[in-house]
């Protein structure tokens, strides 16, 4: 599977995807108005990679900031990994949040209490 | 006595204000208020925690006003952009104010009063519930609107949503939100 390499933008974080590591990379800010077009390709891409995942998954979502549209969509994404994960595949979400952002930290909980994959709640400290 | 745009904008823009636009609601102003306003927080060396809340409120209202704008302004005589809007943030006392403006079609009212009569009414914890629940089981709209714009702000914000609906002419009314952050 070819990997995806993505540059963040303004509005749309960078994201890195690789098959052959098992190491999914979403970072930076998340606020398209459609934000469909921007992650269509990644929920397509993570189900293909579901066919035949690695021995292990590892997701690491370092988001600044994203809007409520983006939030589906990252909702989708996870439940590709939930799939993953029922297929009796490892699979880890790191969600990283910056020091004191109790609204990112929540964020991460209310998909943790949604989605049947292990998370770690992790709090970057400058 | 009909409303008038022009009083409404002036009144508006009295207070301590850090952006007054009316016009056009494209994606590219959206880049350009993120923007600005991020820079006026840092230059006034406001918290983090406060400048990412407004931040959140602006992006998710002014999408809002950019999926709900109505394209059509029919019978209204000013000259007006299709996706007319209007956006003002302003500083009150210990804390800031964003104002939206729109107009809005007569029979979309009702829809909306209830929508956020309905999330006025709700404690932190039943808001938690209610985002949950739209995030978990309604589709994207094909435009991108997911219906959890309001609830959001209403959540992270933890104010209530202050509204009004201005009579305009037959089919049209103004409607005003005001979200303290």
């Amino acid at each position: 599977m070819e990997p995806i390499n993505i540059e963040a933008t303004p509005k749309t974080p960078s994201v890195k995807f690789n098959s052959e590591t098992g190491v999914m990379e979403i970072k930076g800010r998340s606020i398209p108005e459609n934000s469909i077009e921007f992650y269509k390709p990644l929920v397509d891409w993570l189900e293909v990679y579901a066919k035949n995942p690695l021995k292990k998954t590892q997701v690491d979502v370092h988001l600044e900031y994203f809007n409520t549209s983006s939030s589906k969509c990252i909702l989708d994404i996870f439940k590709k990994l939930e799939a993953i994960h029922k297929a009796k595949h490892e699979v880890v979400i790191n969600w990283y949040y910056e020091e004191d952002d109790e609204d990112m930290l929540e964020a991460g909980e209310d998909y943790e209490s949604i989605i049947r994959v292990p998370f770690k709640m992790i709090e970057i400290v400058d | 006595m009909s409303f008038n745009l022009k009083e409404y904008f002036d009144n508006l823009s009295k207070g301590d204000v850090i952006l007054a636009y009316k016009g056009s609601i494209t994606s590219e102003l959206i880049n350009d208020v993120l923007e600005g306003v991020e820079k006026k927080l840092a230059e006034a060396n406001e918290e983090s925690k406060t400048r990412k809340r407004i931040y959140n409120v602006l992006v998710e209202s002014m999408q809002n006003l950019y999926h709900h704008i109505e394209e059509y302004h029919e019978g209204i005589n000013e000259e007006l952009d299709p996706k007319f809007g209007v956006l003002v943030v302003e500083r009150d006392k210990d804390s800031y104010k964003v104002t939206t403006g729109n107009f809005i079609n007569s029979s979309k009212i009702k829809f909306l009063k209830e929508k956020i009569d309905k999330i006025n009414s709700l404690t932190k914890e039943e808001l938690k519930d209610m985002y949950k629940f739209i995030l978990n089981h309604q589709k994207l709209s094909a435009k991108g609107g997911g219906g959890l714009g309001l609830v959001d702000i209403a959540r992270k914000t933890g104010n209530k949503l202050e509204y009004a609906f201005y009579n305009y002419n037959n089919n049209y009314y103004f409607f005003n939100l005001t979200i303290r952050v």
